[in-house]
């Protein structure tokens, strides 16, 4: 059976989106920082559904991490695709401060990304197969001064998938760019009022992602709606926005 | 792991308390906030399906087991099952029937955590052949309050075993629990229906025979009176086996297969007024015809153990004030009086009731708050429209007390601490243990306070 790779799998998002791959049948390859808990991951599928997982260990920040991860995985396993689910949401007082902080957002949320795509996106390239999907953000779409170091990061990303799916579909290998809004993970716990009323379930998120790895889609907002949400913020003349507070 | 502001509530929606909510996902985040010493008291809440407030803790915290719900591990050929605490009975079934294990003990509702389970000591409708779930748990992992893992069994740390089982959570957080799963030859249930035109000749019908099925429960019309007093359709049955199903004619191809049941759902509180005395009496008179001409059947496992499952959120009927169970359990000796006695007293102060079930019960076990005990069990709802339903409640406690008999706390939203202690002789016992696994009293819940359990 297809085998996937899944960067970040112990995230919300990730593990809900691990489940749904594997209920229909994959094998997975999960890679994160926490070993304890993607084993329980890992073990958890496997009972479930009967899928072989492996999990290996992951850390974004350290160096060359993504490059020594890919080695790793190529030289056991023959993926069919890669899902990179990790990323952090910084606290924005202190990465305004602080240099270094913003200089780790990037890291963390794009550069780190940008290291594992580069080989990937090489090796599906050479065979003519296989598909890329990477969690950004709505937050990407336009900076805003409550998250902006975060929403550059994850901005750039989008420019560079924007650019890899390009390159690469010639090749048949499609790129898919997935851009949730607000999701219950463990990143928005500390959110109450209407925030909270309106997030989404990883559970949710995780089938549209499904679903739009199924279908070959290029970018996808979820839930649907921020797609319409974050056209209408992106429309906003700068000279106005820039004196908008959210 | 922050937390956010929530207003919860059990499955009777009363009451219902604002909490600050802790969602999980590893057991080293609860370790964190334990460590905080400057931290409320906090309580474990699974699905919210036990009735009162045992899982809520009004303006301190409650930690939501739901995202700790990982399957560890599974042995063919003993049955045994290691999980996270957040895994529901459902899901269990789910993975497993198809293979041919069912749940050992199930309650009326499969939407529950196997950590709940376990705090409530749950029973289902075979508790006088097979027990108590615990009684077949081999063993637990809980978070005690210094932040230590202890593995519970009933020769590993066994008094923590027996406080824990039926001990609503406040001995610590169950982590994960080892579960013996019963083989099946399949996912159907065979069931015979019988009438009884008065309690007592529910009461003949169940000592004459009841050995001869692993399952039996009796629906009971509480609202009928006089000479129709207690009237009810008793269900009881066993598991299919393949020979059985071919007779009938079911489950052909797969003894597992069962076919998906159309899920109807309460999408929104209804008003008070709907369910009421008339509206309830005429379900209840709809019921008794729709049974009483059938005689024995062949159901899956769905409609025999889980018909209430079939309606999402049906609390929801009762409306916004919500409403209370009220299951007591009167020893063999003095049941039948004591049954006819709550019967009588339902009936005549017309406070009418949906679903009352009256089940045998065998022997108590080992857990130090677990509820049952050798007699018979009388469960209803009751809808909280007026304040004259609380002290009659009382009174009627104060009537099963001098029975002998007890109120289970997994339903429980109004007993008093003095008839608890009462009711509950081995509360020194699981007090004292408490105090040596939890001196500051970091584990304590709405209940705990109002049973005088703990002081936090």
């Amino acid at each position: 059976m297809a085998t996937i790779v899944m960067v970040g799998a112990t995230s919300g998002i990730g593990s809900a989106t691990a489940r749904e791959f594997a209920q229909a049948g994959y094998d997975l390859v999960l890679a994160g920082r926490n070993m304890e808990k993607l084993s329980r991951l890992g073990a958890d599928l496997g009972i479930r559904f009967g899928v072989r997982t492996e999990i290996i260990s992951y850390d974004a920040l350290l160096p060359e991490a993504g490059t020594r991860l890919y080695e790793q995985i190529v030289e056991r396993f023959d993926p069919d695709g890669l899902i990179i689910f990790h990323g952090a949401l910084p606290d924005p007082a202190e990465v305004n401060r602080d240099a270094s902080a913003a200089r780790e957002c990037m890291e963390v949320n794009f550069l780190s990304v940008v290291e594992l795509l580069v080989p990937f996106a090489n090796h599906f390239e050479e065979r003519m197969r296989g598909w890329i999907a990477v969690v950004g953000s709505v937050a990407g779409d336009r900076g805003r001064q409550s998250n902006y170091a975060y929403g550059a990061a994850k901005g750039g990303l989008a420019v560079y998938l924007q650019g890899l799916r390009n390159r690469l579909a010639p090749r048949g290998v499609h790129v898919l760019t997935v851009k949730p809004g607000l999701v219950d993970t463990d990143m928005t716990s500390g959110m109450e009022g209407l925030a909270r009323r309106i997030m989404a379930s990883p559970e949710r998120v995780a089938r549209d992602i499904y679903r739009a790895v199924r279908r070959r889609s290029n970018v996808v907002y979820t839930p649907f709606f921020w797609k319409y949400i974050m056209w209408i913020v992106r429309l906003i003349p700068e000279s106005l926005f820039k004196n908008m507070k959210f | 792991m922050t937390g956010f502001e929530k207003e919860l509530s059990g499955w009777g929606r009363y009451p219902r308390q604002v909490c600050r909510v802790h969602r999980p996902e590893t057991a080293a985040e609860i370790r964190e906030l334990l460590a905080d010493a400057g931290a409320p008291p906090m309580i474990a809440f699974g699905m919210g399906r036990s009735y009162g407030d045992a899982p809520l803790n009004l303006r301190r915290s409650v930690v939501m087991t739901g995202r700790m719900n990982r399957m560890l591990r599974f042995e063919e050929h003993t049955g045994l099952l290691e999980c996270e605490a957040g895994v529901t009975l459902e899901e269990i079934i789910r993975v497993f029937l198809p293979r041919g294990f069912f749940l050992p003990v199930t309650p009326g509702t499969k939407y529950i955590t196997v950590g709940g389970a376990v705090a409530n000591d749950v029973h289902g409708k075979n508790h006088h052949r097979d027990g108590c779930f615990s009684g077949h748990v081999e063993s637990f992992r809980l978070l005690a309050a210094d932040g230590s893992v202890l593995r519970c069994s009933r020769t590993e740390n066994p008094d923590v075993f027996r406080a824990t089982i039926g001990g609503i959570g406040l001995t610590g957080i169950i982590l994960s629990v080892e579960l013996k799963l019963m083989r099946v030859e399949s996912a159907y249930v065979r069931v015979r229906y019988e009438t009884a035109n008065h309690v007592e000749e529910a009461f003949r019908l169940f000592q004459e025979d009841d050995d001869r099925y692993q399952y039996s429960v009796a629906w009971i019309d509480c609202l009928a009176r006089g000479r129709s007093l207690g009237r009810s359709i008793l269900m009881r049955g066993n598991h299919a086996s393949r020979e059985e199903l071919e007779a009938y004619g079911t489950g052909a191809k797969d003894p597992y297969a069962v076919r998906p049941r159309r899920q109807w759902r309460v999408p929104f509180e209804l008003p008070g007024q709907v369910l009421n005395p008339w509206s309830i009496r005429l379900f209840n008179e709809a019921y008794y015809l729709m049974h009483a001409r059938k005689k024995e059947e062949i159901v899956d496992y769905d409609r025999f153990f889980y018909p209430l499952d079939a309606v999402l959120h049906w609390n929801r009927a009762y409306g916004p004030r919500g409403f209370v169970q009220y299951q007591a359990v009167l020893p063999d000796a003095r049941a039948f009086d004591g049954i006819v006695g709550l019967l009588e007293s339902f009936s005549s102060s017309r406070r009418s009731s949906f679903l009352a079930v009256l089940k045998r019960m065998g022997e108590a076990n080992d857990g130090l708050l677990s509820f049952p005990m050798r007699g018979y069990t009388l469960a209803l709802d009751l809808p909280l429209h007026d304040e004259g339903l609380l002290p009659m409640l009382r009174k009627l406690d104060e009537f099963v007390l001098s029975r002998g008999g007890r109120i289970y706390l997994g339903k429980d939203a109004i007993l008093s601490a003095e008839h608890f202690r009462e009711m509950y002789p081995s509360h020194d016992r699981f007090r004292s243990i408490l105090r040596g696994l939890d001196p500051n009293q970091r584990f304590s819940s709405s209940m705990s306070r109002r049973l005088e359990l703990t002081e936090t």
